[in-house]
């Protein structure tokens, strides 16, 4: 139904990342005319010469662009998906040529942090959700664009661009915004499913970062499959409650953007949050291993975030302290895990 | 100090033009326009229900209402139509399905012009003009005779309402707004007496009548009745929950919209039982604002442009609430854990409102009325011309809003959504304009300096101390006053809250006016000095639960 409304437009995708390209391919693939934006003028120009991006290709209906303004005014529906830390500052500039017509529908999985001087942020006035905003939420204050939507779920971009199956899950509070997600993005290889809880499934692929980079240093001191098995089940329970705390529902986190989600990049080498944590256990430091990476690991600056948040909302949160300490050099990787061996947890399931 | 007189010429000075005169004098074909819409809407709407099923749910609800809880206003013949409504649908049960379905839908218009013909109000100019001299002029002797001394004063010009009600906030520009467009007022609903207080505003500031639902209950009255029939107002049965008259009430209030009839929404639906401002707010109604501009864009064309709605929130303050000593019980009953509370309506009796309206234009209370910026139908502010702007003060056309692909479509939840995003935006609009008058914080800081000596106590238990322990240091009070205080003129420099002029007199002085004024006219006050002036003296834990809680929400308690 939307599918025919829609096509006629171009997509919009901003960011040309591994998932940004990975998502462009199935918009393309389903027969739509994409444009992709990239911020650097000379990446949309090698990636016009060799039609690849990231050792992906690119179908021949992309059209690449440095312009928010052809973005903007050729596309009804854009799908933003950059870095977190880069978001806020994209839409200011994407915003003049945003109408409340649009359908953003992002894809990025990490908070916006808004303090403007970070010296204020002490004992007497913590860090709290004021100051963190999800993806949806920096849209909706930085234009006039109502309807947001985002994407959560088992994405590990490699894989779908070698057209292996997988799903994801399109929140919104509006059921129009759904509809049009679903229609321009299933195909046979890939499941969309529906959601109007949009901070809780954002909430998910934010917070299951935090235990990908956990699940990485297990990996990386080779404690096996049980140990692996633990932590993913305790960090589900970490992020219901510290989740809760941040508005979502505990439910989201039961669904395949929650726990389905997490399985994946807790499990898979493919996953940069899970390389993080794998490369801290081999014993490099934090620094080195972030300037490395081409692309950005969203968990480090969630375990940042999230260990003062759970401070101020008094949730305990022993995964992300321990990861936290990791990172700052408090402690190396190898007594953290006999910490958490040892920390005395609650009951088990306490939260449905 | 005496403030500038501004007197506001009527925008449109000639009352036939008047879209609500418009409207009363073609009221039977309005009547007839709102029940064909009702029905075409209703068709749409199936809920997994026959339409004898609804029909018959109809019919047996309406029955017992009016066999449980019958109104001095309900019409003589209500019986016999229900009853023969009911054989008519019995006697065609039989019949073919083509033929049953044709005495269905008969019925079912009978019904939807029955129930729009009763919402309908009945506005009349010349009884306006009356209504609006006879407050004006009412009003103004009896502030006369009371602070000009001597009896001669009765005839004296010295005083007029507008030096008892201070108009705050926008009046300029929802005059200008309510001449290029169609203009919703929202304010927040403490008493029953808001009505004609907002009946004097709208006139004051030259406007239009506007037309509004009133409660139905209020009808029974007859003194109200007339003000209300007077003032434009049309009538919301609450008894009546049933679809279709739910669906008759909305389409009624959309189609006068459209047709450009500026209107008040009391959002909260009710008077504030607890005394909070509206957190919560009514979504139907609001709804139908979000419709009525939708179909106003759908039905645009080039040589008829379509009008604006534009959505005003006003905020109304004063010292004292005349029913809370009742709305309050009514509150703490709903919440569960007082004991039964014999319920004693002050409106009951004309006798009794007379008297509260010479007590309250004869003592020194004032009332402020902040009329807020304008809205579009998102909660966008719009400029003096009616134009939205985003948070980035550029240009926006709500229009957009209901674009999809490219044209204007209809998406019921879609709309349902952005109603919810209109009531969340006037709700921050009221505690922004919400006007802090020195009574509300002496009640909250006495209220909860009372919470933080019995730390162990809950609500109810609170609310039952005896009196020994409801006394306060003055000293005490004094610096937790100031304290707050301060905390507040912060809120108020970051335009979160506004705050009452006499705010920023000497602590000393302001919690003086505040005690005094706090719920003055009630049996018990609420709070006193002691003679001695070293106490704070508490003389109604239930009414300062009450005045407390306007207070609410701006999380002062935390700096206690």
């Amino acid at each position: 139904m939307s599918s025919k409304n829609t096509s006629k437009k171009p997509i919009g995708v901003i960011g040309a990342g591994s998932f940004g390209t990975a998502m462009a391919n199935i918009l393309a693939e389903n027969n739509q005319s994409v444009i992709l934006y990239s911020h650097r003028p000379e990446r949309v120009k090698a990636m016009g010469e060799t039609r690849s991006s990231g050792g992906q290709k690119l179908q021949d209906n992309i059209l690449l662009t440095n312009s928010f303004e052809e973005i903007g005014n050729n596309c009804e529906v854009i799908f933003p998906i950059v870095p977190s830390a880069n978001f806020r500052t994209m839409i200011k500039g994407l915003s003049p040529f945003l109408k409340p017509y649009h359908i953003l529908i992002h894809g990025t999985k990490g908070f916006d942090l808004n303090v403007t001087d970070p010296s204020k942020i002490d004992a007497q006035n913590p860090l709290s959700r004021d100051h963190v905003r999800t993806m949806s939420e920096v849209i909706l204050e930085e234009s006039s664009v109502v309807r947001v939507g985002c994407l959560a779920g088992p994405n590990l971009a490699t894989e779908i661009s070698e057209r292996k199956p997988a799903a994801t899950v399109v929140a919104s509070h509006f059921d129009e915004v759904i509809r049009v997600g679903q229609s321009l993005l299933r195909s046979d290889r890939f499941l969309i499913y529906g959601s109007n809880d949009l901070i809780g499934i954002e909430l998910c692929g934010i917070l299951k970062n935090i235990i990908a980079v956990g699940a990485g240093t297990i990996a990386g001191l080779k404690l096996g499959d049980n140990a692996r098995a633990l932590f993913i089940s305790r960090g589900l329970v970490e992020m219901v409650h510290i989740g809760k705390a941040l508005g979502g529902n505990a439910q989201a986190f039961l669904g395949l953007a929650g726990v389905g989600d997490l399985i994946a990049t807790s499990a898979s080498s493919l996953s940069r949050n899970y390389t993080v944590g794998f490369r801290l256990a081999q014993g490099e430091v934090i620094s080195d291993i972030i300037d490395s990476m081409e692309e950005v690991a969203e968990g480090v600056k969630t375990i940042n975030i999230i260990n003062k948040l759970s401070k101020t909302y008094k949730v305990r949160c022993p995964i992300t302290e321990t990861l936290y300490r990791i990172i700052n050099k408090e402690m190396t990787v190898n007594d953290a895990h006999k910490y958490l061996m040892k920390f005395p947890f609650r009951a088990e399931i306490d939260f449905i | 100090m005496s403030r500038k007189k501004v007197k506001y010429p009527e925008i449109i000075p000639r009352t036939q033009q008047w879209p609500i005169v418009q409207l009363a004098k073609h009221r039977k074909e309005f009547i007839e326009e709102a029940s064909a819409e009702t029905f075409n809407n209703l068709q749409k709407i199936t809920r997994g229900r026959s339409l004898r099923e609804e029909l018959e749910m109809t019919v047996y609800r309406e029955k017992l209402r009016v066999k449980s809880n019958p109104w001095r206003v309900d019409p003589k013949d209500d019986k016999p139509f229900w009853l023969n409504i009911q054989k008519r649908l019995l006697d065609s049960h039989q019949l073919p399905k083509e033929e049953s379905k044709e005495v269905e839908e008969k019925i079912l218009k009978e019904i939807i012009y029955r129930y729009t013909d009763e919402i309908a109000g009945s506005f009349r100019r010349n009884s306006y003009r009356f209504a609006k001299k006879f407050i004006t002029f009412g009003f103004a002797r009896l502030l006369n005779a009371a602070r000009v001394k001597g009896f001669t004063s009765l005839f004296s010009r010295q005083l007029d309402l507008d030096d008892k009600i201070h108009i705050q906030g926008q009046p300029e520009h929802i005059r200008k707004l309510a001449k290029i467009g169609t203009v919703v007022m929202v304010p927040t609903h403490f008493s029953n007496l808001d009505s004609i207080l907002i009946g004097w505003v709208i006139q004051f500031l030259g406007l239009p009548a506007f037309l509004y639902g009133a409660g139905l209950n209020l009808f029974n009255l007859k003194v109200f009745a007339y003000f209300m029939n007077s003032l434009g107002a049309y009538k919301v049965d609450r008894r009546k929950k049933n679809p279709v008259y739910l669906e008759a009430l909305k389409t009624y209030s959309s189609l006068a919209l459209r047709k450009g009839c500026h209107s008040l929404f009391f959002p909260g639906g009710t008077r504030s039982r607890s005394g909070h401002i509206e957190k919560s707010l009514k979504l139907g109604l609001l709804g139908t604002t979000v419709e009525a501009q939708r179909i106003a864009f759908q039905e645009e064309s080039s040589d008829k442009p379509a009008r604006k709605i534009f959505v005003v929130p006003v905020v109304l303050n004063y010292h004292f609430t005349l029913e809370a000593p009742s709305l309050i019980n009514d509150h703490l009953k709903a919440t569960g854990q007082e004991r039964y509370y014999k319920e004693n309506d002050e409106f009951t009796t004309s006798y009794r409102i007379a008297t509260f309206l010479f007590k309250f234009f004869t003592k020194g209370s004032d009332i402020s009325v902040t009329i807020g910026k304008g809205m579009d139908i998102l909660g966008n502010y719009v400029t003096d011309e009616g134009v939205s702007l985003d948070a980035n003060g550029n240009a926006i056309d709500s229009r957009d809003y209901f674009v999809s692909a490219g044209k204007i479509t209809f998406d019921k939840q879609r709309e349902q959504e952005y109603v919810r995003i209109l009531a969340k935006r006037i709700v921050e609009e009221f505690h922004k304009h919400n006007r802090v008058f020195a009574s509300h914080l002496v009640a909250f800081v006495a209220f909860k300096i009372l919470q933080r000596k019995n730390p162990k106590l809950d609500l109810y238990s609170l609310l039952r101390l005896h009196d020994e322990d409801l006394e306060i240091d003055y000293l005490e009070f004094k610096k937790d006053y100031k304290k707050l205080r301060k905390r507040l003129m912060k809120l108020y420099r970051k335009q979160k809250v506004d705050v009452a002029g006499h705010m920023k007199y000497k602590a000393d002085e302001s919690i003086e006016l505040g005690v005094k004024n706090v719920g003055m006219y009630h049996a018990q006050r609420p709070l006193i000095k002691s003679k001695d002036g070293n106490k704070i003296i508490v003389q109604d834990m239930n009414t300062l639960y009450y005045y407390h809680n306007r207070m609410d929400g701006y999380e002062l308690e935390k700096h206690l």
